[in-house]
């Protein structure tokens, strides 16, 4: 499952940045990877509608939200916390 | 050229439903947002706004008007019937004639829209009311002022999201200084607080769950309103030869285009906009007082709001005062420059600046005089209304206050 999770986040983050999902290392930030805050509202929308699950995330202070966006890594760690929590 | 007056001023939005209750809302720096009334509500995970407390449709208007009126006309309609009540002018002959009305709205009919697809999609039936289309058109609001006051001149409506209502204002103006029209009706109007029209700008996630609190370190996004003001923009000789009472002067108008990004406001575009707004008017930047901020209370708006206005004032930019009405109106999206346009009124008028609410932290990127919680008395000869819209649109108008 934990496998699956990461590989199915990288594919969403990869779509948006028009990447290969190899090049979607866990250290990536997303600025790294040239995903402007469109497509990181997008990629969260993408992330809530493959998980069924919903994220906290308010675009004007992502810095606040328990949703960690630092990398990718983080992305899928958070996502996986949230499965969890929402299971 | 002519010079440009508003003789007429009226409104209904989350603060009141005149132009009086309006104004006593702003110098008490009272909130009109609070927990939202509308159907499904449960189901919305922003469930806040500024709507517009006891409406009752039924007293303003009768059964035939109510099935061809979306309320976004409604508003519209009471607000046009405040302002020229207020400018006392009958529209007759040749002043009918030339004389029109423009309106902003960025939805339009959202309300009929919300209503009819519940009906075709939600409860699957193949049969709608008549009036759909009449009553969800974006310009249904205009004409129905122009049936109700006899306008037969240039009339229409503008779309440019939040901008909606400057550009709306801007071409009134431009009509009168030109010399085109004696006198348009103008403003703007929304009724966006619907199932659908929160769902939507939900999904962008620039939405606070709590209060809209702009320039202060802490916002967390702003709040949707809803509600309309309408002026009077007359001829200054055709005024003053009546003998009408001027509430201000509209002196000058600019707006620009971002060409950049379709969400993500642009300093430049925003500083190009106003001190175009002062080439226009033909007046220094030392003279403005006052600017209504567009102030929406998101992260990316205030900050590029302040630097745009840093950099048009430079050293004046520490001395003038800056608020955003937003935190007690909420944003009438389309139809918000034109409520916001009455606290620059009421800062030329009445010499008293209306504050920014919810203010509770210093944010270093808006250190300017923002007006903070508190209503100000000052004495000011100069404001500017500020908006600038998604798709990178903005809109700046410059009034003065009235000889």
């Amino acid at each position: 499952m934990a496998e699956n999770v990461r590989d199915r986040v990288i594919a969403i983050i990869a779509e948006q940045a028009f990447l290969e999902p190899a090049d979607v290392t866990p250290e990536k930030t997303l600025e790294d990877l040239g995903v402007d805050s469109l497509g990181l509202v997008e990629s969260i929308f993408a992330i809530e509608e493959a998980f069924d699950i919903s994220v906290p995330f308010n675009a004007n202070a992502p810095q606040d939200s328990s949703f960690d966006i630092s990398n990718v890594g983080a992305i899928v760690a958070a996502v996986e916390g949230l499965l969890e929590e929402q299971a | 050229m002519k010079r440009v007056a508003i003789t007429g001023a009226g409104t209904i939005n989350a603060l009141g439903h005149s132009v009086p209750e309006t104004l006593e809302a702003m110098r008490e720096g009272r909130c009109g947002i609070g927990p939202i009334d509308i159907r499904d509500v449960e189901r919305l995970s922003v469930q806040i706004g500024g709507q517009v407390r006891g409406y009752d449709q039924e007293s303003a208007f009768n059964r035939q008007q109510i099935a061809l009126y979306d309320k976004f006309t409604q508003f519209a309609l009471l607000a046009a019937r405040e302002a020229i009540g207020q400018a006392g002018l009958d529209f007759t002959g040749d002043l009918a004639n030339r004389s029109g009305v423009v309106l902003g709205t960025a939805a339009g009919g959202m309300n009929t829209w919300d209503d009819n697809y519940r009906v075709v999609y939600e409860e699957g039936k193949n049969r709608v009311h008549p009036f759909v289309v009449p009553k969800l058109m974006n310009n249904a609001a205009a004409s129905h002022i122009s049936m109700e006051f006899n306008l037969k001149g240039p009339s229409f409506s503008v779309s440019t999201a939040c901008a909606s209502s400057n550009h709306a204002m801007g071409q009134a103006f431009q009509l009168v200084r030109s010399g085109a029209s004696p006198v348009m009706i103008t403003g703007g109007s929304e009724a966006m607080l619907t199932f659908g029209g929160v769902k939507a700008w939900e999904g962008l996630r620039v939405m606070s769950k709590d209060a809209c609190r702009p320039f202060s370190a802490n916002r967390n996004g702003m709040v949707q309103g809803e509600g309309a003001a309408v002026f009077v923009f007359e001829d200054y000789e055709h005024a003053k030869a009546r003998g009408a009472t001027i509430l201000a002067e509209v002196i000058g108008f600019a707006m620009t285009s971002d060409a950049s990004d379709i969400v993500m406001p642009s300093a430049k575009g925003a500083a190009r906009a106003m001190s175009g707004a002062l080439q226009d008017a033909q007046i220094d930047g030392s003279e403005v007082g006052y600017i209504n901020a567009h102030g929406t209370g998101t992260a990316a708006n205030d900050k590029t709001e302040c630097a745009a206005v840093a950099d048009v004032f430079q050293a004046h930019a520490d001395r003038l005062m800056i608020s955003s009405t937003k935190s007690m109106h909420g944003h009438l999206i389309g139809g918000t420059g034109a409520v916001e346009l009455l606290a620059c009124i009421m800062a030329l008028r009445d010499g008293i600046i209306a504050p920014t609410i919810g203010y509770e932290e210093p944010d270093p990127e808006c250190a300017l005089d923002v007006v903070p919680n508190e209503a100000r008395e000052a004495r000011v000869d100069v404001a500017l209304s500020n908006a600038f819209a998604f798709g990178g649109l903005n809109a700046v108008l410059a009034l003065r206050r009235a000889p």
